[in-house]
């Protein structure tokens, strides 16, 4: 039995030594590079001056939530919907579904991003029905339309997946018992899908909060998200300082509120995502 | 209302898929643009295939998916194997919010103190640290860790552990008893992590965008250098190459036996839920 | 089955990555070429792929295959789309390169800070065509550093289509602050550039040291940020092309590139004086090839490739054999009737070149742009209101639901 317990020890080795390496150490220095000047010296200021974005986060948290809850206005009717289907066709929707995930995010938004351009397809059809051009590219309306364009499909599988586990007997029950259908959506699909739901947010609300691209391309630039604002403090910038404060400070924003929804869905979250 | 759900449904699935469905059908237009349509041609897809740096780094994506997959599920199914026999929660609990960082931080924060520690590393100098094949392999993999572990973990929690145990008294090694008994019969976690990872990275961008170099380019990372300026119509023509064997595939599992169809629905839909 | 499946996958991957492994890494060298995004004649549209070139050169090259050591050459060719973003990159010292074109001012600040190597183009035998008038310029006094690849100058692209005449007329860098084209207007994505359009139209030395300057700069482009429609660098192709926007602060060669793509579009150098520049050759102090890197720089400098280039990018070349090559001329003259006009017949007063910054006034400029862009758009409020809409419908119906279930449960 030694032998065994050993074994189980030495199993967990090369996890160990990969996750203090490479998890652990990289946001250690994160921490580290939060905390310091630009020669190295311990000081505040990278923190203190973040209060000049106050307004980034702001927007950002605005966007994402805003995103977040179209893509849920819109995806839970869509699961619900789905789920309802007969199995077979259901197994086609759910893989229409996944199909645009497989695409490059990349591709998406730029294809997107081509057919509302003022001079794009859209309102090249437009111009020819007479109504001119709808200048969508470079307004908020268009970096939203993006994230919920994009992440949709991260919102409706974990509704969808939670909804199609219940039993059907529920809702034929609710409807016997007098419900109509929006009665049965809101008095039994919702609350008992309640851990897809939460899953849906945190995936919709995360990438969103962070994304850089979607603002890049579609906001023209105009719009700088905290993930536009980190990556040009790396990758231009070369301010590395503020670039790890910013960080520091939405992982701590978004880790804080993940905890917090996972909690809001913990008697029966969980069993979720597997 | 059974009818309306299903047109609302129909109209979702129709916006979502109006751009991929241009793009498909423009990947086909030899003037290049989304503006002129100057006839059928297959010329976009013949570039694709004479273009060598998009070649090269389809291959890198490949290689890098296969190689940053494998190895996660290797460390990982190690790693849940040690996990699951931890008798301390405190420790458990750890190392299981150590492992799921990757997971719940935003990429943007990931790729950044991954560069961090690159750079960091790229100081000193007998390490020789320069961005290209293995930091991307670094980085790979502790992303793709926390899936392999979520899908492999509970592949243990649900095994019978009188197996082990009699296979133990049977006179088995406890190195036999892993191959021989638990190995099969975590076998579809395994295979499931070891997808969910493949996909994950063969998709990632914003990671790769942090610790990468010209050194050893993927696919997603070509096609953003792209959109900088112009995408071009053989990247396009790649997508629609993309959504016709995702569309084979589906034809396929659709005709395929109930059984069969219904599991690997499950693991896709895992595979999407991230 | 699924156990053989995992197995071949696996055992794909390992002969693959070993295929990959012994194909790259011993026997070829590779050249690593960083240069601004469409940049070089890259072989599209057929052109001449001057890379491939490049390579066939090499392997053919008794010379060159002596240094080497008989290996083969590989191009690794790469692009960047700001000086800010090369700097960054050589500045991080996780990569290395061979090849960098930065424009003259970033030129100066690489070679004080030791990120470039000093060249000797005594070694480079088609040095001898480039034109006295670009040799010992204020970046590169001694020519120690840098060769001139091509020079150009920034002016306003505008869509006859949608801009008045009598607006174009003006020829002043107001168009892009005109309310009438608000939404139509586009602005450089980087500091040095976008703050060059505003000075120049406020009358202001561009290489001010004056920190008043800057900020009464920075306030005009704030009331820009109303009318932009975003903030772009080689986007500004696309959109132009496609009308998409109407008017964009550019490079004159990058004007005659859309002309051929969209024969509405016009350009102008604005009355109140504009930017010249010159991109030049460099070799980073990291480079792992130096001396390849020089036979490239010569390689560029060659006729038929310097042609190719100058008539694939549309820059003005500094290059002798460039400039006096009839054909050249032709067939810039093809794409636009002014085009030899455009790139080397503009009247010098008007222009300046951009000077490398103290650190103190740089730092400025990077952190009233910091400002500007982080700066958020007005509009905005709307859609706050319609975001708290959202939101509380929302919580409300969590509310309801939560007390369904509370209900449900005294049952």
């Amino acid at each position: 039995m030694k032998k065994r317990s050993f074994l189980e020890k030495a199993a967990l080795v090369p996890h160990l030594v990969w996750i203090v390496l490479f998890i652990a150490a990289p946001l250690l220095f994160v921490i580290y590079f939060a905390f310091t000047d630009e020669n190295g010296a311990f000081s505040f200021s990278n923190i203190a001056g973040l209060t000049n974005y106050a307004d980034i986060f702001l927007i950002s948290v605005l966007f994402a939530l805003i995103a977040t809850v179209v893509c849920l206005l819109i995806g839970y009717p869509l699961a619900f919907t789905m789920s309802r289907l007969k199995p077979s066709t259901q197994r086609v929707f759910v893989l229409l579904l996944m199909l645009p995930m497989w695409i490059s995010l990349l591709i998406r938004t730029y294809s997107l991003l081509a057919m509302l351009d003022n001079g794009g397809l859209l309102n090249s059809l437009l111009s020819k029905i007479g109504i001119g051009p709808v200048k969508i590219v470079g307004t908020p309306g268009a970096v939203i339309l993006g994230m919920v364009y994009d992440f949709l499909p991260y919102m409706v599988l974990p509704i969808y997946t939670s909804l199609s586990k219940l039993d059907i007997k529920y809702f034929e029950a609710a409807e016997d018992l007098g419900c109509n259908g929006a009665q049965t959506l809101f008095k039994v699909a919702l609350p008992l899908s309640k851990s897809g739901i939460i899953s849906g947010i945190t995936m919709v609300f995360v990438p969103s909060i962070s994304t850089f691209y979607i603002s890049q391309k579609l906001g023209g630039g105009r719009f700088d998200l905290i993930g536009d604002t980190i990556e040009r403090q790396f990758l231009y910038n070369n301010a590395k300082n503020v670039g790890a404060a910013i960080s520091l400070v939405m992982m701590i924003l978004i880790l804080i509120s993940v905890a917090v929804m996972n909690r809001f869905g913990d008697d029966d979250g969980g069993e979720l995502i597997v | 209302m059974k009818t309306l759900s299903r047109i609302y449904m129909f109209i979702v699935f129709g916006l979502l898929y109006a751009p991929i469905v241009v793009l498909v059908l423009f990947s086909f237009n030899r003037a290049g643009t989304f503006n002129t349509y100057s006839g059928f041609s297959l010329y976009w897809y013949r570039e694709l295939f004479r273009d060598q740096t998009a070649l090269d780094a389809l291959k890198n994506s490949l290689i890098l998916a296969t190689l940053s997959s494998v190895t996660a599920t290797l460390i990982g199914t190690l790693a849940a194997y040690g996990i699951h026999r931890i008798r301390s929660k405190a420790v458990k609990t750890v190392i299981n919010s150590v492992t799921n960082i990757p997971m719940m931080n935003p990429d943007i924060v990931t790729g950044v103190s991954m560069m961090l520690l690159f750079a960091a590393a790229a100081a000193i100098p007998f390490l020789k640290v320069e961005m290209g094949f293995w930091t991307m392999l670094i980085a790979h993999i502790t992303f793709n860790l926390p899936y392999v572990i979520l899908s492999v973990l509970p592949k243990f929690k649900q095994m019978d552990k009188h197996l082990t145990e009699a296979a133990l008294d049977l006179g088995c090694t406890p190195a036999q008893t892993f191959l021989k008994v638990e190995l099969p019969s975590i076998m579809p976690g395994v295979i499931s992590g070891l997808m969910l990872g493949f996909t994950l990275s063969l998709d990632d961008f914003v990671i790769s965008h942090f610790v990468s170099s010209s050194d050893f380019k993927t696919l997603p990372l070509y096609v953003y250098n792209q959109t900088a300026h112009e995408v071009k119509f053989s990247m396009y023509a790649l997508c629609a190459l993309m959504v016709f064997a995702i569309l084979l595939l589906m034809i396929l599992v659709n005709f395929a036996g109930a059984d069969r169809t219904e599991k690997k629905k499950k693991k896709k839909t895992a595979a999407a839920v991230r | 089955m699924k156990k053989i499946i995992a197995l071949l996958l696996a055992l794909l991957c390992a002969a693959s990555v070993l295929v990959s492994c012994t194909a790259t890494s011993f026997d070829t060298v590779t050249l690593y070429v960083y240069n601004w995004g469409e940049y070089i004649s890259d072989g599209s549209e057929d052109s001449l792929d001057v890379n491939a070139e490049f390579e066939k050169y090499c392997n053919e090259n008794e010379r060159i295959q002596q240094l080497t050591g008989g290996k083969k050459v590989k191009v690794n060719y790469s692009t960047y789309a700001s000086n800010e973003d090369l700097y960054a990159k050589l500045d991080s010292k996780t990569v290395s390169y061979d090849i960098v074109i930065p424009s003259d001012y970033m030129v100066a600040r690489l070679a004080k800070e030791g990120l470039i190597q000093k060249i000797d183009v005594s070694k480079i035998e088609n040095y001898k065509y480039i034109d006295d008038s670009f040799k010992n310029l204020y970046y590169d006094e001694n020519n120690e550093y840098s060769v001139p690849y091509t020079y150009g100058t920034v002016g306003i692209i505008y869509d006859t289509k949608k801009v008045t005449v009598k607006d174009a007329e003006e020829r002043s860098w107001s168009l892009m602050w005109n309310e009438n084209y608000k939404g139509d207007i586009l602005q450089f994505n980087n500091p040095r550039d976008a703050f060059g359009t505003a000075m120049f139209y406020l009358g202001l030395d561009v290489n001010s040291e004056n920190d008043q300057d800057w900020i009464n700069a920075q306030r005009i482009m704030k009331d820009q940020k109303n009318v932009v429609q975003g903030y772009v660098m080689d986007e500004i192709f696309n959109k132009m092309e496609s009308g998409s926007a109407a008017i964009a602060p550019y490079y004159a060669g990058d004007f005659l590139s859309m002309y051929e793509d969209n024969n509405d579009l016009a350009f102008f150098y604005p009355k109140e004086g504009t930017n010249v520049f010159v991109d030049a050759i460099c070799v980073p102090t990291n480079a792992k090839s130096p001396e390849l890197a020089l036979e490239y720089i010569n390689f560029m400098l060659s006729e038929e490739i310097a042609i190719a280039n100058a008539e694939a990018i549309c820059y003005a070349s500094p290059n002798k054999l460039v400039y006096e090559n009839e054909e050249y001329k032709a067939a810039m003259e093809e794409i636009h009737e002014d085009a030899m006009e455009i790139l080397y017949g503009y009247d010098d007063s008007k222009m300046e070149y951009f000077h490398d910054l103290p650190d103190n006034t740089r730092k400025l400029m990077n952190d009233l742009w910091e400002e500007l862009k982080i700066e958020n758009d007005k509009g905005a409020a709307i859609y706050i209101i319609g975001g708290v809409i959202i939101l509380a419908v929302i919580v409300i119906a969590v509310i309801v639901v939560i007390n369904k279930k509370k209900k449900a449960k005294a049952y």
